[in-house]
C-alpha cells in the first residue's frame, strides 16, 4: 500500500491546491440541496434509495403478514391504515396496492435510480479521472425530476381510492378502467405521471453519464483501461436511454385512454354492467410496449451490480479479474440481447407461436454470456489470496443468488416449460433471487466497499457481517422453497389460498417465509442504523487507499471536494486489474509501466 | 399492550446487537487491528465453507418435505402436459448439474484461497481455451434444450385433432362462463354490445344467429376422458388466465381477442381421486392474471368424465335461448315444433359431440 500513498502525496506537493474549486462560495443550499457535485447528488440517490427501499421492503412485510396468516387480524395495522385494515384485516384491494406499490418501489425507485442513480454519478467521474459529468446542470436535474417523480408517487400512497393495484407491471384493460378496480382511479393517474417524471429523470441521468464516459476520461484512459464497473454502467445507460422511452410512450397512451377517451388498448369491454364505446384497441400492445422497456430494466437493475462485483471480487482477491475483454463483451452481448426478448413475459397471451419460438431462441441465448460472466468470476478467486471484507462477502453472494436465480430462468424462457410456470410462484422465486436480492447484493457490495470514500469514515464491520449472513441465510430461506410452491402451480398475487383444493397445501410454509421475511427485514434495518450512524460517528479513513486497490478514485484525497482531485488529474499508464503482477501486490492505474514490467 | 411488550423486545435486541459490534471496534483497535482483521478473515471463511454444506443439505431436506406437495408426482392429466413434465426433469437435471458444480467452486475456492500470511495470489488475467471451452459447452447444452423445448411448444400450439370438443370460457369480474356449441357443433355469433339484452345476456349473445338457439350456457366445465378439448377463451373486462394447472396448460383470457389452446384429459376425475389419494380432489381453474380485487377467488371447476356421463350431463342441460325466449322452447309448447323445424336446420346435423 506504500506505493499509492507515496505516488499520490507527490500529486499534492507538486501542484498544491489551486484547482480546488473555490471560486464559487457554497452555501447550504447549492452544497447539500441543489448540487451540483456528481458526489453529493450520488448521496442524495442513495439516502432517498434507502428510504424507499425501508418503505418498498415495510409493504412486503405487511402482505406477508396476511400471506402467513390468512385468518389472523392484526389490531394495530387498523390504528395505520383505517379502512384499508378493517378489524385488523387487510382488504384484498389494499394487498394488491401494497404487492404493486412493492414492485414499482422496488423496482423503478431502488434498483434503477438508487442503485445506478448513486454509483453511477459517484464512481464515473472518479474512475475515469475526471472532474465531474458532463453536464453536473443536467445531473442535478436527474435528481430532482426522481425526487418530483417520489412525492408524487409517495402522494398517490394517500388518496382516498389507494395507490395504483394492478401490479407493477399496470396491464390494461385493469389498469385503464377506474370501474375494474379502484387502484385504478385517480391512484394510477398519479401512477403514470410519477413514472413519466421518473423516466425524464433517468433520461437526463443516462445521456450525461454515456456523453461523460467517452469525453472526459483522463489521458492514457482508454476504453480497454476502463474499470469493469464503469463498462456495467456505461451499457446500463444505453439500455436505459434506449428502453425507457417506450415505457413513456405507452404510460402517456394509457393516460389517453384513461382520461381521453382514446381507444389504444380497449376493445370490446363491459366492466361492472357499463358497455364501454371503446372499439379496434390492443390490451396486447400495452404489454409489447411495457415489456420493450421492462425486460430491458431487468438489466438496468443487474449489470452494475455484475460490474461493481467484478470489480470488488478483483481487489479482495488481490488478483486481476479473469477474461477482462470476454466480461466487456458479455456485457455487450447481454446488452443486445436485452432488446430481443421481451416478448419471453408473454408466452402465454395468445402471441404468434412462430413468434414465440424466435424469442425462446434468444432468450436461452443470453445464457451464454452469463455462463461466462460466472465461469470467470470463479476463476478470478481460484488461487487468489482472498479477503473477506463486508463487500467481497456480499458480491460473492451475488455471484452465489446470480446462479441460483439464472438457472431457473432456463426453465421460464423456453416457453413449452413456461405454459406450466408462468405466472406461479416459481417466477416469483426467480425473478427475485436473480434481479432483487443478487442486484441489492451487488449494491451493498458497493455501499460497503465506497462507502469509505464517499463519507471518510467505515461502516460497523460487526453489523456488516451479521447483516450479510442473516440476508443471504434468509434470501435463501425464502425464496428457495417458493419454486415448490410454483411447481405446484400456485399462482402469483393471490390474497389468500384457503378456499382452493389445489393450492391450499402450503399454509405452514408460507407462515414459515413470512416469519423469515419479518427477520431479514429487520436485519436490513440494522444496516441503515450502521448507515446513517456511520456517516458521523463511523471509525475515521486514515489511508487513502485503505483496500489497496488500482482504480483512480483512490489517488483522490480522503474525503476529495468538489472537483475531486486537488492537482492536476492522475495520468493513466495501465488497466486496473495489475494485481500480483511481478510479485508486486497491486500497481495502481497511474503508476507508469516499468522498463523491466512483463507484459500480460 | 402486547404490541408496545414486542416493539420494546424488538429495540432492545437492536440496542444490546448495536452496542456488542460498537464493542467489538473497541475490542479490535485494542488486539491490533490487522490482527482482528485476519481473525474475522478465518470466521468469514469457515462460515462461507459451512454455509455451502448446509445449504446443499437444507436444498435435499427442502425437497423432501416438498416434492411430495407439488403436481409430478401424480402425473401429468393431461396427454400433452406428460411432454412438459419431461421437459422439466431434463431441465432439472442439466440445471442442477451445473449449479452444484458452480456453488460448490465458489464457496470451496473462497475458503481454500482465503488470505494467507505470505502467500500471494497468482496473476492469472486471461486464457482463451478454457473462455472457448466455456463458450461452447453451455451453448451445446441448451441448444439440445431449445430443439426440445421448440418441438413440444409447435406440437401444442398447433391445430388441435379436427374431432376435439369444443368449449368456450368466458373470464369476467371474477367467476368464469362456459359455452357448449351445442347439436351442431358450432357456437353462435357474439356481440359485446348486445351485453343484457335480453336481460340476463350475459355473455353477449346474438340470438339473432340462429347457430345460438341450440347453445349451452354453464358456470362448471364437463369434460369427456380421453377426447382432444378445445378452449376458446374469451374475456368480459379486464385480462384473466385460464389456468389448469393439472392439465399443465394455461392461456390469457383477453378482452376483444379470442385465443385457443387444446389438451387431452386422460383421467376422470374420479381417477383422479385415486391417484392423489385425495377424495376431496377436483380439477380448479385459476384465473392466473391479476384481474382487481376478487383475483384469488376467480375458481372454476372441471369435471373430467366417462363419454356417457358427459353425453348424459349435456343432454340435461337447457340451451340459453329457451330461458330468453320460453315461447320458442318445443318442450314446452309443442305447437312450435313444426315452425322451428324449418328454421333450425342445423340441428339435424350430424352430432360431433355424440360419435
Amino acid at each position: 500500500m506504500s506505493t499509492v500513498t507515496a505516488h499520490a502525496s507527490t500529486h499534492h506537493e507538486a501542484h498544491g491546491d489551486e484547482h480546488q474549486e473555490h471560486h464559487h462560495h457554497e452555501t447550504f443550499i447549492t452544497k447539500y440541496v441543489f448540487s451540483q457535485d456528481h458526489k453529493t447528488i450520488a448521496k442524495q440517490f442513495l439516502v432517498t434509495g434507502i428510504i424507499w427501499a425501508i418503505i418498498g421492503g415495510l409493504f412486503s412485510v405487511i402482505f406477508r403478514l396476511q400471506l402467513g396468516n390468512p385468518e389472523a387480524t392484526y389490531p394495530f395495522l387498523e390504528d395505520f391504515l383505517g379502512h384499508w385494515a378493517k378489524g385488523g384485516k387487510l382488504q384484498p384491494e389494499f394487498y394488491y396496492a401494497l404487492v404493486t406499490m412493492h414492485g414499482t418501489i422496488l423496482v423503478f425507485f431502488v434498483l434503477t435510480a438508487g442503485l445506478s442513480g448513486t454509483f453511477a454519478n459517484f464512481l464515473i467521474p472518479l474512475q475515469i479521472g475526471a472532474r465531474d459529468m458532463a453536464s453536473p446542470m443536467l445531473n442535478m436535474l436527474s435528481y430532482w425530476f426522481f425526487f418530483l417523480a417520489s412525492v408524487i408517487m409517495m402522494g398517490s400512497l394517500f388518496v382516498q381510492t389507494g395507490p395504483a393495484s394492478g401490479g407493477w407491471t399496470v396491464y390494461p384493460p385493469l389498469s385503464a378502467l377506474g370501474d375494474a378496480s379502484s387502484g385504478s382511479k385517480i391512484g394510477m393517474d398519479l401512477w403514470l405521471v410519477s413514472m413519466a417524471m421518473f423516466v425524464v429523470s433517468s433520461l437526463l441521468g443516462g445521456l450525461n453519464y454515456i456523453t461523460t464516459i467517452l469525453n472526459m476520461r483522463t489521458k492514457g484512459m482508454s476504453m480497454t483501461r476502463l474499470p469493469l464497473t464503469i463498462w456495467a454502467l456505461f451499457f446500463t445507460a444505453v439500455l436505459g436511454v434506449l428502453s425507457f422511452p417506450v415505457l413513456l410512450s405507452g404510460a402517456i397512451l394509457l393516460l389517453f385512454d384513461r382520461n381521453l377517451g382514446t381507444s389504444f388498448f380497449l376493445s370490446d369491454i363491459v366492466v361492472a354492467g357499463k358497455i364501454m364505446p371503446n372499439e379496434g384497441g390492443s390490451a396486447i400492445l400495452f404489454q409489447h410496449l411495457f415489456w420493450f422497456l421492462g425486460h430491458p430494466e431487468v438489466y438496468i437493475i443487474l449489470l452494475p451490480a455484475m460490474g461493481m462485483s467484478s470489480e470488488i471480487l478483483s481487489v479482495n482477491s488481490r488478483k486481476p479479474i479473469f477474461g477482462y475483454m470476454a466480461m466487456v463483451g458479455s456485457l455487450f452481448a447481454i446488452t443486445i440481447l436485452a432488446f430481443l426478448v421481451w416478448a419471453h413475459h408473454m408466452f402465454v397471451t395468445g402471441l404468434n407461436p412462430f413468434l414465440g419460438s424466435v424469442f425462446v431462441l434468444l432468450t436461452l441465448l443470453i445464457a451464454v454470456p452469463s455462463a461466462i460472466k460466472v465461469f470467470n468470476w470463479l476463476t478470478t478467486l481460484w488461487r487468489g489470496n482472498i479477503r473477506f471484507t463486508p463487500g467481497m462477502l456480499f458480491a460473492i453472494g451475488f455471484v452465489s443468488l446470480f446462479i441460483s436465480g439464472g438457472l431457473t430462468g432456463i426453465f421460464l424462457g423456453n416457453s413449452a416449460l413456461d405454459i406450466h410456470l408462468h405466472d406461479t410462484y416459481f417466477v416469483i422465486a426467480h425473478f427475485h433471487i436473480v434481479m432483487g436480492v443478487a442486484s441489492f447484493f451487488g449494491m451493498f457490495a458497493g455501499v460497503y466497499h465506497w462507502y469509505p470514500k464517499m463519507f471518510g469514515r467505515y461502516l460497523n464491520n460487526t453489523l456488516a457481517y451479521i447483516h450479510f449472513w442473516v440476508t443471504i441465510v434468509g434470501a435463501y430461506l425464502i425464496f428457495w422453497p417458493m419454486h415448490y410452491e410454483g411447481l405446484a402451480g400456485m399462482p402469483r398475487r393471490y390474497y389468500d389460498f384457503s378456499n382452493w383444493e389445489s393450492f391450499k397445501n402450503f399454509g405452514g410454509l408460507n407462515q414459515f417465509i413470512s416469519i423469515i421475511a419479518l427477520i431479514v427485514f429487520a436485519a436490513q434495518l440494522m444496516f441503515v442504523i450502521n448507515f446513517f450512524y456511520s456517516i458521523w460517528k463511523g471509525r475515521k479513513v486514515t489511508n487513502q487507499n485503505p483496500w489497496g486497490a488500482n482504480t483512480l478514485e483512490w489517488t483522490a484525497p480522503i474525503r476529495p471536494g468538489h472537483g475531486n482531485w486537488p492537482g492536476e488529474i492522475p495520468e493513466v499508464h495501465r488497466w486496473p486489474y495489475d494485481y500480483a503482477k511481478d510479485g508486486k501486490e497491486f500497481i495502481p492505474q497511474d503508476v507508469p509501466v516499468g522498463a523491466d514490467e512483463s507484459k500480460h | 399492550m402486547n404490541e408496545f411488550y414486542f416493539i420494546a423486545i424488538v429495540v432492545m435486541i437492536f440496542v444490546v446487537i448495536f452496542q456488542i459490534a460498537k464493542a467489538s471496534e473497541y475490542v479490535s483497535v485494542l488486539k491490533g487491528e490487522e490482527k482482528s482483521r485476519k481473525q474475522n478473515n478465518k470466521i468469514n471463511g469457515f462460515l462461507l465453507i459451512t454455509f455451502l454444506i448446509l445449504g446443499l443439505l437444507g436444498a435435499w431436506y427442502c425437497n423432501e418435505l416438498y416434492y411430495g406437495k407439488t403436481l409430478f408426482p401424480q402425473g401429468s392429466a393431461s396427454v400433452e402436459g406428460e411432454k412438459i413434465d419431461l421437459m422439466l426433469y431434463i431441465t432439472i437435471a442439466v440445471t442442477g448439474l451445473v449449479f452444484i458444480i458452480t456453488q460448490v467452486l465458489l464457496f470451496w475456492f473462497a475458503f481454500k484461497y482465503q488470505e494467507q500470511d505470505g502467500k500471494k495470489a497468482y496473476f492469472f488475467p486471461h486464457n482463451t481455451k478454457l473462455e472457448l471451452l466455456w463458450t461452447t459447452v453451455p451453448a451445446i447444452f441448451l441448444t439440445v434444450l431449445v430443439v426440445f423445448g421448440l418441438k413440444y411448444w409447435f406440437k401444442m400450439t398447433n391445430d388441435p385433432p379436427k374431432d376435439s370438443v369444443v368449449v368456450e370460457i368466458t373470464g369476467h369480474q371474477f367467476a368464469w362462463d362456459m359455452r357448449y356449441p351445442g347439436t351442431d357443433g358450432k357456437l353462435g355469433k357474439k356481440n359485446y354490445k348486445l351485453y343484457n339484452q335480453p336481460s340476463g345476456n350475459t355473455l353477449a349473445v346474438d340470438f339473432e344467429d340462429p347457430e345460438s338457439w341450440d347453445d349451452l350456457h354453464t358456470t362448471e366445465m364437463h369434460l369427456p376422458v380421453n377426447r382432444p378439448v378445445k378452449l376458446v377463451i374469451n374475456a368480459m373486462d379486464v385480462i384473466h388466465d385460464v389456468g389448469l394447472s393439472h392439465f399443465r396448460m394455461k392461456m390469457d383470457a383477453v378482452p376483444g381477442i379470442p385465443t385457443t389452446m387444446w389438451f387431452t384429459p386422460q383421467y376422470t376425475t374420479e381417477q383422479m381421486k385415486k391417484r392423489t389419494g385425495n377424495p376431496n380432489f377436483v380439477y380448479e381453474i385459476s384465473c392466473d392474471q391479476m384481474c382487481g380485487k376478487g383475483h384469488f377467488s376467480m375458481r372454476g371447476v372441471i369435471v373430467v368424465e366417462s363419454q356417457e356421463d358427459y353425453n348424459k350431463w349435456l343432454a340435461s342441460q337447457k340451451p340459453e335461448y329457451f330461458t330468453f325466449f320460453p315461447d320458442k322452447d318445443p318442450s314446452k309448447k309443442a305447437l312450435q315444433l313444426t315452425d322451428s323445424a324449418s328454421a333450425s336446420k342445423p340441428m339435424a346435423q350430424v352430432m360431433p359431440n355424440n360419435p
